[in-house]
This record gives C-alpha cells, sequence and structure tokens, in this order.
C-alpha cells in the first residue's frame, strides 16, 4: 500500500494542460507509476510519453477505467466460469481451459480507447472523467472468436442483441450494473475476440483478467473486463450503460453548437480518425536549420490509416509523412517525418491522418454534451531557436 | 538428481496460477473542509473516492445541481430531501465557479 504522503509529494505530481489539470503518479497493481483520475474505482491514465516508445502499449502502463467501485481483487482461475446463456441452443459454462483448448486461438492489434479520451481539453468543459490524451492504448489481444463461441451454444432465430457483463458490480442496490450489448450482427462478425492474452501475457488485473472482450475499432466501454457473462436476448437491451449513457448526438461528426443538447442519441459505436505526434512535447525547443526526426502514431475504427501529414506551420502547408509497419488495420500505425525548420520563433506542429475510406479530423474541436470522441487535428507548439 | 529440479519448481507455480490476487493502494484524497462537509462524507463517497468531485472542472451551481441528482436518481444515492441544497452550496463553494 502506498502512504497518502508519498501520491502527494510534488514529484510524483504530473500537470495536464487544462484547469485543474494538477494529478498523482500512483502505482498500482501491475502497473508503473501512471496518471491517477480516480483511486476507487481505480482510474488511471498513461503518461503521454509512453505512447513514443513503440505502437504497442506495454501492458503495465495501459490506462485503466471503471465505472463501479466492487472491483474483484482475487480471482480464482480453477472455479472462474464464463456463462453463454439466454436465447441460445445449448447455454454454456466455459473454463478458461475450455476457452484455451477447445476454440480456435486467434490474435488481434487493436486500440482500446475510452470514449472520453481527451475530455479535459474540450471547451466548453464538460463533467465526467477529465482525462488528458492517455486513455487510449493498442495491444496484441490472443482470445478466441466471440462468434464462435455463440456458435458453439447456438443462437435460436430472433435473438436481437448481445449482452455483455464482468464481475465488477456495483455498491449500492440502486445503482445500476455495468452491462454492455451489442447487435447480433455485430457480435457475430468475428472480429470480436473474448481475449485472455495481452502482449503475451496474462491480461493485468485491472485491465480486465482474467478474460475481457475485445471489440476492435469499437470504443473500450464495449470491451468488458473480467467479462462473466454473455446473454443473447430477443429484445433490444434496455440497461443504463447503454440506453442512458454513452450516447452521442445522431449527427455528422457526432456533434452539436457547444452547449446544446441533441435531438437525437445512438450509442457510441466506432472509433474516428486520431493522429498524434509523440517524439515532441508542447513546448520543445529544435534547433532552426537543423535535421530533427519527428514521429507519432494515427488510428481509426478499422479502415486502415492510408495517410498521415505533417504541417510545421500551423497548418497552411501539409507535407506526407512515412508510415511504419502495418500491425493492421484496428492498430497505431507509426508516422515518421525527417523536418527541417527554419525561421525562429514559435512554430504550430500539427498532423492530421486519413484514413482508406477518406475520413479524416477536423480542424475545429467538435463538441457533444459527454465529451466524447475528440478527434481534433493535434497541436505541439513548438520553440525555433 | 537434475531432473528432480523441475518438479520442486513445478508444486509453487501450480500454486500460484489458482488465484491471482491484488491490493489496492490507500485512497489519497479527502472532501475539503468547510460547512457542509459532513454531508459530502456522509452521501458522496460510499460509491466512488472524492477524485470523482475534485478532478472536475469549475463548474456552476447548475452543475453541482444535475450531479446531485443525477446521484440520486440514476445512480441510487440515498440522498435525504434536507441535504440536497445544503450539499448542492457544498460543493459549489469548493469545487465550483462561485
Ligand atoms: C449510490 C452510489 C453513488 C453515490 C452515493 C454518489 N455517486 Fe457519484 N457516481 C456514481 C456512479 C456509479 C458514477 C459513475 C462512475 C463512472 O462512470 O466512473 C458517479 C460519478 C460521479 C461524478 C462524475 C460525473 C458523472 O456523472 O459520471 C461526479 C461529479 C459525482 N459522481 C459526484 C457525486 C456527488 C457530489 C455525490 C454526493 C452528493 C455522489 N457522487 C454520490 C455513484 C454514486
Amino acid at each position: 500500500a502506498i502512504a497518502a504522503g508519498e501520491l502527494l509529494a510534488a514529484e510524483d505530481q504530473i500537470t495536464l494542460p487544462f484547469e485543474n489539470g494538477v494529478r498523482s503518479l500512483a502505482s498500482y497493481p501491475g502497473k508503473r507509476p501512471l496518471i491517477l483520475l480516480t483511486s476507487r474505482p481505480p482510474q488511471l491514465e498513461t503518461p503521454f510519453s509512453i505512447f513514443n516508445e513503440g505502437v504497442l502499449t506495454p501492458n503495465d502502463a495501459f490506462f485503466v477505467r471503471y465505472h463501479l467501485s466492487n472491483i474483484p481483487l482475487s480471482i480464482d482461475t480453477e472455479t472462474f466460469r464464463l456463462s453463454i446463456k439466454g436465447s441460445v441452443g445449448t447455454p454454456l459454462s466455459l473454463s478458461l481451459d475450455d476457452l484455451k483448448n477447445n476454440f480456435e486461438q486467434v490474435e488481434t492489434v487493436a486500440v482500446a480507447q475510452c470514449s472520453g479520451n481527451s475530455r479535459g481539453f474540450i471547451q466548453p468543459r464538460v463533467g465526467g472523467g477529465q482525462l488528458g490524451n492517455g486513455a487510449m492504448g493498442n495491444a496484441r489481444w490472443k482470445g478466441v472468436r466471440l462468434k464462435d463461441v455463440l456458435e458453439k451454444a447456438g443462437v435460436k432465430p430472433g435473438a436481437k442483441q448481445v449482452s455483455f457483463d464482468g464481475l465488477d458490480t456495483a455498491v449500492m442496490p440502486g445503482t445500476p450494473d455495468f452491462v454492455k450489448a451489442l447487435d447480433l450482427g455485430k457480435a457475430l462478425d468475428g472480429e470480436i475476440l473474448i481475449a485472455h492474452s495481452m502482449n503475451g501475457e496474462d491480461l493485468p488485473m485491472l485491465n480486465g483478467f482474467p478474460i475481457r472482450l475485445v471489440v476492435p475499432g469499437y470504443y473500450a466501454t464495449y470491451w468488458v473486463k473480467h467479462l462473466s457473462e454473455i446473454t443473447v436476448l430477443d429484445q433490444p437491451f434496455e440497461g443504463f450503460w447503454v440506453k442512458t449513457a454513452y450516447r452521442i448526438p445522431d449527427t455528422a461528426g457526432a456533434c452539436v453548437p457547444p452547449g446544446t443538447a441533441p435531438a437525437n442519441t445512438i450509442p457510441i459505436n466506432r472509433l474516428n480518425v486520431r493522429s498524434f505526434i509523440t517524439s515532441h512535447p508542447d513546448g520543445a525547443v529544435v534547433k532552426a536549420g537543423e535535421q530533427v526526426s519527428i514521429r507519432g502514431i494515427a488510428f481509426d475504427g478499422g479502415e486502415g490509416i492510408k495517410e498521415v501529414q505533417f504541417s510545421g506551420d500551423g497548418g497552411k502547408t501539409w507535407i506526407a509523412t512515412t508510415l511504419g509497419e502495418d500491425l493492421g488495420r484496428f492498430s497505431f500505425r507509426e508516422w515518421t517525418l525527417i523536418h527541417q525548420a527554419r525561421a525562429k520563433g514559435r512554430a504550430e506542429w500539427k498532423v492530421r491522418a486519413f484514413n482508406r475510406v477518406g475520413e479524416s479530423q477536423p480542424a475545429e474541436a467538435l463538441w457533444n454534451p459527454a465529451g466524447y470522441m475528440r478527434n481534433v487535428v493535434e497541436t505541439v507548439n513548438v520553440e525555433i531557436a | 538428481m537434475k531432473r528432480f529440479f523441475p518438479l520442486i519448481l513445478l508444486a509453487p507455480l501450480l500454486t500460484l496460477a489458482v488465484e491471482k490476487k491484488i491490493e489496492l493502494p490507500v485512497e489519497p484524497m479527502k472532501f475539503k473542509e468547510g460547512k457542509g462537509s459532513e454531508l459530502a462524507n456522509a452521501y458522496c463517497y460510499t460509491c466512488h473516492s472524492v477524485e470523482y468531485i475534485a478532478t472536475q472542472p469549475p463548474m456552476p451551481r447548475k452543475f453541482w445541481e444535475a450531479a446531485v441528482l443525477k446521484m440520486r436518481d440514476k445512480f441510487g444515492a440515498p440522498i435525504p430531501e434536507e441535504s440536497v441544497q445544503p450539499l448542492i452550496d457544498y460543493l459549489t463553494e469548493n469545487y465550483g465557479k462561485k
């Protein structure tokens, strides 16, 4: 356990660049010191510099997001079971051994990104988890296809949706349990995994040990941790965390004029296009006339990144960067560029990505009441000296 | 005798594999002291830690009113009617935009 005094020491703090952005760095089980958003339930953000170390995010640096405070602190891997029930021919109760031995093992590299990643930057500010850009991560997930498991159980005709529940529960009886649902067609698309391994290791407890849902291309709210119950439903799911929470405006760009409420909403779904400069933080100093290596990452909801462009002049002119190794269309894609800054003074470096169907990022930030899906073209202010 | 080593090593590994256990660090933050803090300690601390409140941007009274009502009506926080306004006052004064 960490004493309160240690957490509050100045060297263990980081200031995110928005009002009330001072955060502690805290050590949680299986994790290096991460940015503490909340301690009960634990919500931890990845310090942004880690995204420059490689396109796969290390397990011990991967962000943590829970909603309800009764989180599992111990799991018996012998007695743990995943149940598949509801509108199925044969309800199943699967042990970890069943999952590892009786189904085809599949690997996917995919980005898990919190719906509210970057919420702290949104203007005008909105309530909710006040995150910087670190509520995202990219990992190699290994497990079994949800489709294979559902087919083994035999989905009955007329089924409409599938709901997913994990071992975390609410503290008070009046708080809705955290349960998510997907349409049956989505659930059977063959991309979704029930994952037991992350970057070649067991999942860290705080990332959903022993199994979690991995929904490549979809916001991490669907990636239910400590997955224990899958229910096939012949009616649309009505639970709070789909019907009331995690809704986005049913408009192009999922946005409304700041301060207004949307007329219609839909459940949040696919990731939009994002890109970041990871090699240079805001305020970095670069020598005039020198060749600088710049790099970063880009990703989208699964079309795949086609091009990443860089601007050294605040968006007036753009040039193509070089894309790194392709780890699949759901992964972070590295980009690099050699850039020579000429004029001394302050420069605005920007980066924007395009996916394979031509979608990109807005030049000005979009707004919605819950602060979801921020994907404005990012700017890093650099001093050319 | 070399071949006995794996067996000796295996026994503790097998026991380890059965249960995975973690312990969470101590919660660092407390509500700011002030008029109404006893209400926040009584009604806003059961389900989650103080950072849920303390990391919000400085927001107007309207925001804190909506938050308290959401906790009561959507999440089942048992907040007595007579404590609702004093709680909103406390939150606006200590974590809000005055
Ligand atoms: C009965 C349980 C419960 C009680 C008591 C409770 N909350 Fe919450 N609160 C929640 C839950 C559940 C969430 C959502 C957690 C998440 O998504 O991470 C939440 C989230 C929040 C948030 C973040 C914004 C949001 O809406 O998600 C704020 C601010 C907050 N609570 C303030 C308060 C205040 C102030 C009180 C006391 C007046 C309080 N809470 C009491 C359950 C509760």
